[in-house]
């Protein structure tokens, strides 16, 4: 169909490319009930299987008898470490390197720890089953403090020491301990010392950022179905990386990679939480082998908070250094992780801190020294990276809490110390001082817009007129202005440092035009509600000049996507999204000879205009992609292949660094420690803005995660190792209730290396959010005193605070 | 989560009711709405062989007001206590309180009759009724028998309703003066970290009676009969309030949990009274 | 003890019968047996509204009901509100204003929704925020959810109006 008659501008907006608020595709189906996610998925002759787990964190097991289960009807067989050692899967790898029990072998390490698997004929067998195992436990010396971990001569794992007790080396080096795990370092320990021992002001401060856990809506799961006539294995479930569930399988099972087709179906959600390995997808696997069935397994809520990936847990202590007129010197933190009873952190290899070597944030910091000492307890394992790209949440708060503490001793505005202290944009790209090279950033511009568009200074004014009132007794609430400036860091990542598991960091997009000129293209990634059907075919209507609408996008099937790392730490843009772009280019440069083929020019006299070629210099004079399409199929070209198609894989030469500037005014109740939130606004950076509307549901989600972490949200442990948080009464997700507006705004800042310079934004909300609302909290008190206290914020920590400080008295 | 098996009745009527539980005893339960209940079976905290459904029981769905008090059937939900105008107008204070409890699809389900039945300090219901002194009606073997709502709690999921009787309707005597039900939670869906039901009445500037309840600050709900005689007599000023409080702190015993320590309860327990006895006064 | 039994159970103007225990939920019966996969289960203790059904003209989480109790009921799920062909004003309101993202929680909290209107067929974003507040959404941060059924809400209205 020729559309001469339309304009340019009709024939860029009919292709819905980059920059436009499209309609997402996902929705239709998902708004009548349609979506398809793991629990959907029934198979003939499926059954079920489910953990019994530990009631004790720390306890050896004597005995487990499972005979009564097996006499109960409909259960058929009951796995235990026993039967899955002969076939070396009773441990089994983590993302981190070290190795994890898949069920108890000898002891449990945490409450919830599977112990058992029952495999039944439906869920209610394998809930009669589990209530059915005896399992003796003998009670050990529960370990829930990292730092008591340390001290103690109880030793939790038993492979971290050799026959003489002494403590063996880890995967990251040299153990201090039999409890450590690793230390790992960055930047330079001895100038960042002298710098910040002969500095004029020096801010020291220690911090814990709390156990909290991504907990998406839908819970992980699996369903295994091993084809033992074809010797195939089909692995559906909630797989944040299903090429690297695939390998993962193949190398711990020893089935051909061929053999085994892993695929991720609609994801309820993920945050981070289905980026791991865990022993209910390998007991599936396992169980389906033993019993020639499909079998499934699905988390309950409390399963999934109480074992599946745990995030943060960092004690951070911080020293910082700056000029009496604030110019700051130099940077010094040491974080001791609290990793569970094992390493289970998703991090690239080398980084087992993950990127907290971010922790010089937004600021020009000359010198400074991270060291990171990981720590086994008896909690459950994980470290997974909860809306952040890895241990950037961590790092953003440090330094965010950091900045607001030298405010305090320097006596000064702490938006005008963060304004003194950016990288100025005249310095990008600009090497830091713990090794990342951040590719480009405006700071003040952001900054200026968003102090300006909030009345920053009337705030403040209002504020100071709140804190007399209080004193005067005229008002029991108090008002915190929360600021924040934040650089993520994303993309993971360029091969050269970044893999998992030996996995290079990666991604890939591969693109088939079919004649009638609309086209496939699968990515190695997979959204979990980010919209990626919508976004990546966005960016390739632009590329290639295809409608948006006719462009199918496809992933989480390993039998058909090309090979790819998946979706976490903000990588899908940066890495797939680059990828996407250079495939697409790809089919550009064929579609281009075949233009000036049927045009009858040379390939230098045709010029690519939104959806079509044109020859140079007579406009009217060209062939729309859709023509090229089908003349790359039906048209006999001389020295040109028939088709259309383009696969790249897209080894990025750096992160990405998106940014964002946020202000949170939020009302404090002295007397009840509830909080109010007046009013939020963010301003992200994100670079390039492939969907805006898309871009602003993200912003919204990620700050709502955000207030939900600062103000409540936390996997709260007693003595013992009991978890006190394991369902939805007291594990915070908020409500529409508790839930303000939220204002955006945005600067665009493109990256300079990625080819459409797109940054991601999925996760910078989150990162930038958590200080925001933090400091919003301890700003309302800093007139009265207060230096830091801890998050959560929640009402009776907030009291604990006002109370501390005589404002209740 | 998968509850144990049990045997699932859904008698006709309240003879029905009472010849599975007197067959069953302990091993039996009713069930209205079930949503205290079967979240507790589901996790197996709750062994259930015999469960006996209500639902089909007559009589209990109505809100009866008359001048002697309201008749509130123990099946009547939160949603239908919100939904009642003719209630709302004579007892605003159930409405007040029934919008804080749980969310909307649980107040659909929620009855009066559980709520106040099963014992369990979380529940709204209990101290409310027993700020407005009503009272319970039971059934058994034996017949009917009346238990005042101030009587009826002896410890968590203790109540003085034997487990072969049945909570047919709580009886509510019309609420004069000013209201109030105050409570703080940490997010929607959750139990009071305090609440308090007030209800004041005044003559000529002065407070003539007043009733006062506190929920989840013991582990039974916490009539303040003391707190309550602490406003009678005076303009509620500022002093009358702090000896109220002051009362109302000496009757009450929280634990710590997860919505915190007991000196921040105790604390925060206070305030919620304070801005309750202060709503209802500027209502009385 | 606990033995199965017949049951008949009116989903979205079907009627289905079937033997089974008791003890199942409804939210089993309706995504296992009856292959009515749009409600989901989040928290499996009636805190998060993604298994929310209209039951009876009530918003009922089908997770915390037996389908003994659901014996002779009508049941209406986000299957039963509209298709491909007659989507109700609220499931293209969810698309147009970008109000879901991963989409689990979209079917409850449509469903959700429906009931909310029809009660209180032009809410304010307080009453809205109130009245949705049994539904728990991990990624929109609710404030297209909001948007989109203010939109609805409005859409609705003008079509009242438009018939009378």
């Amino acid at each position: 169909m020729k559309d001469e008659a339309t304009t340019r501008e009709e024939r860029i907006e009919n292709l819905k490319g980059m920059g436009c608020s499209r309609k997402r595709v996902e929705d239709a189906r998902f708004t009548q009930g349609k979506g398809n996610y793991v629990d959907d998925i029934k198979l003939d002759g499926m059954l079920f299987g489910d953990f019994v787990r530990s009631p004790y964190a720390h306890a050896r097991i004597k005995n487990i008898d499972t005979a009564a289960a097996l006499e109960v009807p409909g259960v058929l067989a009951v796995l235990t470490a026993k039967d899955l050692e002969p076939l070396g899967l009773h441990w089994m790898p983590t993302l981190a390197g070290d190795k994890q029990m898949v069920l108890a072998d000898g002891k449990v390490l945490f409450q919830g720890q599977e112990v058992a698997f029952v495999v039944a004929e439906d869920r209610y067998a394998a809930a009669d089953g589990i209530e059915a195992v005896e399992v003796d436990y003998e009670e050990l010396e529960v370990l829930v403090d990292p730092f008591k971990s340390l001290e103690s001569d109880v030793v939790l794992r038993e492979d971290t020491v050799d026959e003489a007790g002494k403590a063996l080396d880890g995967a990251h080096g040299p153990r201090k301990h039999h409890n450590h795990i690793f230390t790992w370092e960055a930047g330079d320990k001895d100038p960042t010392f002298e710098v910040i021992d002969a500095a004029e002001v020096v801010a020291e401060e220690s911090m814990y950022y709390h156990r909290t856990h991504p907990c998406p809506l839908e819970t992980c799961g699996s369903v295994a179905s091993m084809d033992k006539v074809n010797g195939k294995l089909t692995l559906w479930g909630t797989f944040q990386a299903p090429h690297a569930i695939r390998t993962i399988v193949s190398l711990i099972s020893g089935i051909e990679e061929h053999n085994i087709r892993v695929i991720s179906p609609d994801i309820g959600g993920g945050f981070g939480n289905k980026v791991g390995a865990y022993p209910g997808y390998v007991c599936s696997v396992v169980a389906s082998i033993v019993t020639g069935k499909p079998v499934k397994w699905i988390e309950d809520r409390m399963d999934n908070l109480m074992t599946t990936a745990f995030a943060r847990d960092y004690w951070m202590k911080g020293r910082i250094s700056a000029t009496k007129d604030g110019k700051i010197t130099g940077l010094h933190c040491h974080v001791t992780a609290d990793h569970g009873g094992f390493d289970a952190c998703a991090d690239p290899t080398k980084f087992p801190a993950g990127f907290m070597n971010i922790c010089t944030g937004s600021y020009d910091i000359p010198t400074a020294f991270l060291e990171v000492d990981g720590v086994y307890t008896n909690k459950a394992p994980g470290g997974v990276s909860y809306r952040c790209s890895f241990r950037v949440t961590e790092a953003v708060y440090f330094i965010e809490r950091m900045i607001e503490v030298l405010a305090i001793e320097l006596n000064m505005d702490a938006a005008e110390l963060r304004r003194i202290n950016f990288i100025r944009k005249d310095q990008f790209p600009y090497q830091a001082a713990l090794g990342w090279e951040y590719d480009s950033g405006d700071y003040h511009t952001a900054w200026d817009k968003a102090l300006k568009t909030v009345d920053y200074d009337g705030l403040r004014k209002e504020q100071a007129e709140r804190v007399e009132a209080f004193k005067r007794g005229e008002t029991r609430k108090l008002m915190g202005v929360g600021l924040s400036f934040f650089t993520e860091i994303v993309g993971a990542g360029p091969v050269k440092n970044c893999d998992i598991l030996g996995l290079g960091m990666f991604d890939s997009c591969e693109i088939r035009i079919h004649p009638t000129g609309s086209a496939i293209a699968r990515l190695g990634t997979i959204s979990q509600g980010q919209g990626h059907a919508t976004t990546f075919a966005q960016i390739l209507a632009s590329e290639i000049g295809l409608p948006a609408d006719s462009i199918t996008i496809e992933e989480g099937d390993t039998d058909t996507a090309p090979y790819g790392l998946g979706t976490y730490g903000s990588r899908s843009t940066p890495v797939a999204g680059a990828a996407t772009a250079m495939a697409g280019r790809k089919i550009r440069a064929k579609a281009q000879m075949i233009a000036a083929y049927l045009l009858e020019v040379h390939d230098d006299d045709v010029e690519f205009d939104v959806d079509r070629f044109v020859v140079k210099g007579a406009p009217e004079r060209f062939k729309t992609m859709k023509e090229i399409a089908f003349a790359s199929y039906n048209q006999a070209i001389p020295g040109i292949e028939p088709g259309l198609e383009a696969v790249s894989y897209y080894d990025p030469p750096n992160m990405t660094y998106p940014f964002g500037a946020y202000v949170c005014v939020m009302d404090i109740d002295v007397d009840t420690g509830v909080t109010e939130i007046r009013r939020f606004y963010a301003l992200d950076d994100c670079g390039t803005r492939i969907n805006p509307m898309v871009i602003e549901g993200q912003v919204h989600g990620g700050l709502t995660e955000a207030l939900a972490v600062a103000l409540g949200q936390e996997i709260a442990y007693d003595d013992m190792g009991n978890v006190k948080t394991g369902t939805l009464m007291d594990f915070f997700l908020p409500t529409a209730w508790e839930v303000p507006n939220y204002e955006t705004d945005y600067t665009v800042t493109p990256s300079p290396h990625h080819p459409i310079g797109a940054k991601g934004v999925g996760e910078s909300p989150h990162v930038g959010g958590v200080p925001c609302f933090s400091n919003a909290v301890q700003d309302a008190f800093r007139a009265f005193g207060l230096r830091h206290t801890n998050m959560p914020h929640d009402h009776w920590r907030i009291w604990k605070t006002a109370n501390e400080l005589g404002l209740h008295d | 989560m998968i509850p144990a098996r049990f045997e699932y009745y859904r008698p006709k009527d309240i003879a029905g009711v009472l010849s599975i539980l007197e067959e069953h005893g302990d091993d039996a339960r009713v069930m209205a709405g079930g949503h205290s209940l079967i979240p507790m079976m589901k996790l197996r905290m709750a062994d259930v062989p015999h469960l006996i459904d209500l639902q089909d029981v007559g009589g209990m769905s109505d809100v009866e007001i008359s001048a002697a008090g309201i008749r509130i059937g123990a099946m009547v939900t939160q949603h239908d206590i919100i939904d009642n105008e003719a209630l709302a107008s004579v007892a605003p204070i159930l409405r007040e309180a029934a919008l804080q409890i749980a969310d909307p699809q649980v107040r659909y389900m929620g009855t009066v009759g559980g709520n106040v039945a099963n014992g369990d300090p979380g529940n709204d219901m209990p101290g409310l009724m027993q700020c407005l002194d009503a009272t319970f009606t039971v059934i058994g073997a034996d017949g009917e028998r009346e238990i005042p709502a101030r009587a009826f709690y002896e410890a968590a999921y203790m109540t003085a309703r034997e487990d072969e009787e049945v909570l047919t309707a709580v009886t509510v005597p019309i609420p004069k003066g000013g209201y109030a039900y105050e409570k703080q939670k940490r997010k929607i869906g959750d139990y009071a970290t305090a609440a308090a039901a007030v209800q004041i009445v005044k003559e000529g500037g002065s407070c003539v009676s007043a009733s006062i309840a506190m929920t989840n600050l013991s582990d039974i709900p916490i009539y303040s009969e003391a707190a309550g005689a602490a406003l009678v007599g005076t303009s509620v000023d500022d002093a009358a309030i702090r000896t109220a409080m002051e009362a109302m702190l000496g009757d009450i015993d929280p634990t710590e949990d997860n919505r915190g320590p007991v000196a921040f309860k105790k604390h925060v327990a206070g305030v919620i009274l304070r801005r309750a006895i202060e709503r209802a006064w500027s209502r009385a | 003890m606990g033995k199965k039994q017949h049951y008949s159970i009116t989903v979205n103007g079907k009627e289905e019968e079937f033997l089974t225990e008791p003890r199942e939920l409804l939210i089993y019966t309706l995504r296992e047996r009856l292959n009515i996969t749009g409600p989901h289960i989040g928290c499996d203790t009636s805190h998060c509204g993604a298994c929310t059904v209209t039951i009876d003209g009530k918003s009922v989480k089908a997770c915390t009901m037996f389908v003994a109790q659901a014996n002779g009921k009508d049941v209406t799920t986000i299957e039963g509100l509209g298709g491909p062909d007659d989507l109700h004003p609220l499931q293209t309101a969810f698309k147009e204003h970008h109000g879901l993202q991963c989409g689990y929680c979209t079917p409850g909290m449509i469903t959700r929704a429906t009931k909310l209107l029809e009660e209180n067929p032009d809410p304010t974003e307080e009453e809205i925020r109130f009245g949705m507040a049994g539904n728990i959404c991990r990624c929109t941060g609710y404030q297209n959810i909001v948007k989109s059924i203010q939109a609805a809400a409005a859409e609705m209205n003008a079509a009242k109006e438009a018939a009378e």
